[in-house]
């Protein structure tokens, strides 16, 4: 059997020119404890069945992937949903803090500390760390406190502390800097459970595999549903946690990816390879090499980078990525929420956005399009109710 | 030919003398290069260059601030490499500090044939690990740059003596677990790095994070070679502290390592 797409990097981190491990001496073995405590966890048919117990019986999995009829009939194209919003806490990223809180477990750590931006896998981390007894510190930019209070109180009442972070740019990039600055001054007993799947390796791998079961779910509930693969899979990009899980399902069938960037934050497209935060990728950076800022609506994609398996998978053309506008995103949120019932949030309104725009255009009509619904917009309704006041 | 860094720290250590190693953050201030030529007259053997990043992640606050205000005013490569071409700093050979992106946007090449051109002998990365710096390394040797490697306290064994053996310049031993920035006290696991990189190597090694004041310098010395003193003299920077305050910092470290 040949090889999958999107199989294991190179020993040395790599997916083609991409990744690796770019970090302070300080942290390496860190990073190749991590690595050898994944590979063998893995491969481990225990760890396996205990994650998967707590995926179902806690997270509640296999979230259904439904139709979208009244959105289908407007855009003449057939929408499914994958619905990861219906996950406990809200989003897909759980599926990923419950491996890394096992792990956690695993390597006889007491503390973890995350980053978050929109707040979802801050609040992730906080419930993962309730659930094992695990200290924890989530790193979050001042502007994401102020845009994403609800998540913020969450965390603190699940028993995390909520560092704000008033360096840079004060969201996402920043809450990374603070969290590995953190990390390499406690290595020796606190895991970093990073959210997506970036950083050094072994991260952007085993992100991507801890988040693999939503596309290996969806390529099942798809072989039912339609008797065969979606045209499209498409799924919102920031680090691309949810993408690079659901890509995954699919990689190796006909379907075509399609990765959806904030247009202020698309750093394939508009950024150069770069190195920053443990790995080589596609990043908006100046001149220079110095790190731009991202702009977006959605705190969760309001980042410069993106994961090195995305930029891989752009350069041998696997995967397409586009780009949507804030405005495109707040119209997408309305729709989905008035025609379906369901308040999408922020970041995978830009998935919908763009199969709005594109449905009789890129996309022909009469396709078959699948989209990672990957959180829930609860956490957003603060900020949309203001600027729909504006 | 750019005075040799590894020649010169030897050469002081031989006769005796502890290594003094102050960092300053490239185009803090207009006139910040006027700074070199004070702290080499005020007894430095050899002068750090940050070269400021967007994203510093082993950077405290103190360097933070100073690389935050070097970019607000401005400051590039380019403009720190041409601020400093030509400067009379004596015998001191001068080093750049910075994130390897920097290096990477520019070009490996670029990178290592403009250190050499801008008079810069050496070069640390320190986001640059063994198993990522093969490339650059070999860039930089060829243009006559010596890359300084890194050892951290969790270092295993086996690799502090791959790192001893393939660092150039001397060895940058990092005093503790932690970010860049002032401490109350020297680590205890400071002198155990010394201790550690002295039983695998001949080169010079210094200490750095965390070393702050005179006594924490001597103490530091303890086991190394010398010591890397940054954001106690950033801080003193970003005070106004200028040439001569600068310079009165670092002759008072001078003067704690030479009574020892």
């Amino acid at each position: 059997m040949a090889l999958s797409l999107m199989d294991q990097p190179s020993d040395d981190g790599r997916f083609g020119d991409f990744g690796g491990r770019y970090v302070p001496e300080s942290l390496m073995p860190a990073c190749h404890e991590l690595d050898v405590a994944f590979r063998s966890a893995w491969a481990d048919p225990a760890f396996r069945a205990e994650l998967d117990t707590l995926l179902t019986e806690y997270a509640g999995r296999p979230s259904p992937l439904t139709d979208a009829p009244n959105l289908s009939e407007r855009l003449g194209v057939r929408v499914l949903l994958k619905r990861d919003e219906l996950n406990h806490t809200g989003s897909h990223k759980i599926n990923n803090v419950l491996g890394q809180a096992l792990l956690t477990r695993h390597m006889g750590k007491r503390r973890v500390i995350a980053e978050t931006g929109a707040g979802q896998h801050g609040v992730a981390t906080a419930t993962a760390a309730a659930v094992f007894g695990l200290e924890c510190v989530v790193y979050m930019g001042e502007v994401d406190v102020e845009r994403q209070a609800l998540n913020v109180f969450r965390m603190n009442l699940l028993g995390a502390e909520v560092r704000p972070v008033s360096s840079g740019s004060r969201t996402l990039k920043d809450a990374i800097n603070e969290a590995m600055r953190d990390w390499v001054a406690s290595v020796e007993m606190t895991h970093y459970c990073l959210g997506s799947v970036m950083g050094p390796h072994p991260y952007p791998w085993m992100v991507r595999e801890f988040q693999r079961v939503i596309g290996d779910e969806a390529l099942a509930q798809c072989r039912v549903k339609i008797g065969g693969v979606p045209d499209f899979v498409v799924a919102c990009v920031g680090g691309g946690s949810n993408a690079a899980g659901i890509f995954a399902g699919f990689a190796d069938t006909d379907s075509r990816l399609i990765g959806v960037q904030p247009d202020g934050g698309a750093a394939i497209g508009r950024g150069t390879p770069g190195v920053v935060h443990g790995s080589k990728s596609m990043l908006l950076q100046d001149e220079f090499g110095q790190v731009i800022e991202a702009h977006s609506v959605s705190a969760g994609l309001d980042y410069p980078g993106v994961g090195p398996e995305h930029a891989h998978l752009a350069e041998i053309g696997r995967a397409e990525y586009t780009m949507v506008s804030d405005a495109e995103v707040l119209e997408a949120f309305q729709v989905l929420s008035r025609s379906e019932g369901i308040i999408p949030a922020l970041e995978p309104a830009h998935a919908v956005a763009w199969v709005m725009r594109e449905a009789g255009r890129s996309i022909p009509s009469g396709s078959t399009v699948l989209i990672n619904l990957c959180g829930r917009g609860d956490k957003d309704a603060a900020q949309v109710m203001e600027m729909l006041k504006r | 030919m750019n005075p040799s860094v590894e020649t010169t720290l030897r050469a002081h250590r031989d006769r005796g003398r502890k290594l003094l190693v102050p960092y300053v953050t490239g185009g803090l201030g207009d006139n910040w290069a006027l700074v070199l030529p004070a702290l080499a007259a005020a007894g430095a053997d050899a002068i750090e260059i940050g070269i400021p990043f967007s994203d510093p992640v082993m950077d405290g606050p103190t360097i933070q601030e100073a690389s935050a205000a070097a970019l607000a005013g401005g400051a590039t490569p380019l403009s720190i490499f041409d601020d400093i071409t030509g400067l009379d700093v004596g015998s001191a050979p001068l080093i750049v500090m910075t994130y390897y992106n920097i290096a990477f946007h520019m070009g490996e090449h670029r990178f290592a044939a403009s250190l050499a051109g801008a008079g810069i002998s050496g070069a640390i990365l320190p986001d640059l690990p063994l198993e990522e710096s093969v490339s650059w390394e070999r860039e930089a040797a060829a243009a006559g740059v010596e890359t300084i490697l890194l050892a951290a306290p969790v270092t295993p064994d086996d690799r502090l003596a791959q790192i001893a053996a393939r660092s150039r310049g001397f060895v940058y031993a990092v005093g503790l677990m932690g970010v860049t920035g002032e401490r109350a006290g020297v680590a205890v696991s400071a002198s155990t790095m010394g201790k550690r990189l002295k039983a695998v190597t001949d080169k010079p090694v210094l200490i750095g994070f965390g070393v702050s004041t005179p006594a924490q310098a001597v103490d530091a010395c303890a086991e190394a070679d010398g010591v890397i003193v940054g954001s106690a003299l950033v801080r003193r920077l970003l005070d106004g502290a200028g040439p001569e305050g600068a310079a009165r910092f670092i002759g008072e470290l001078r003067r704690a390592l030479d009574r020892g």
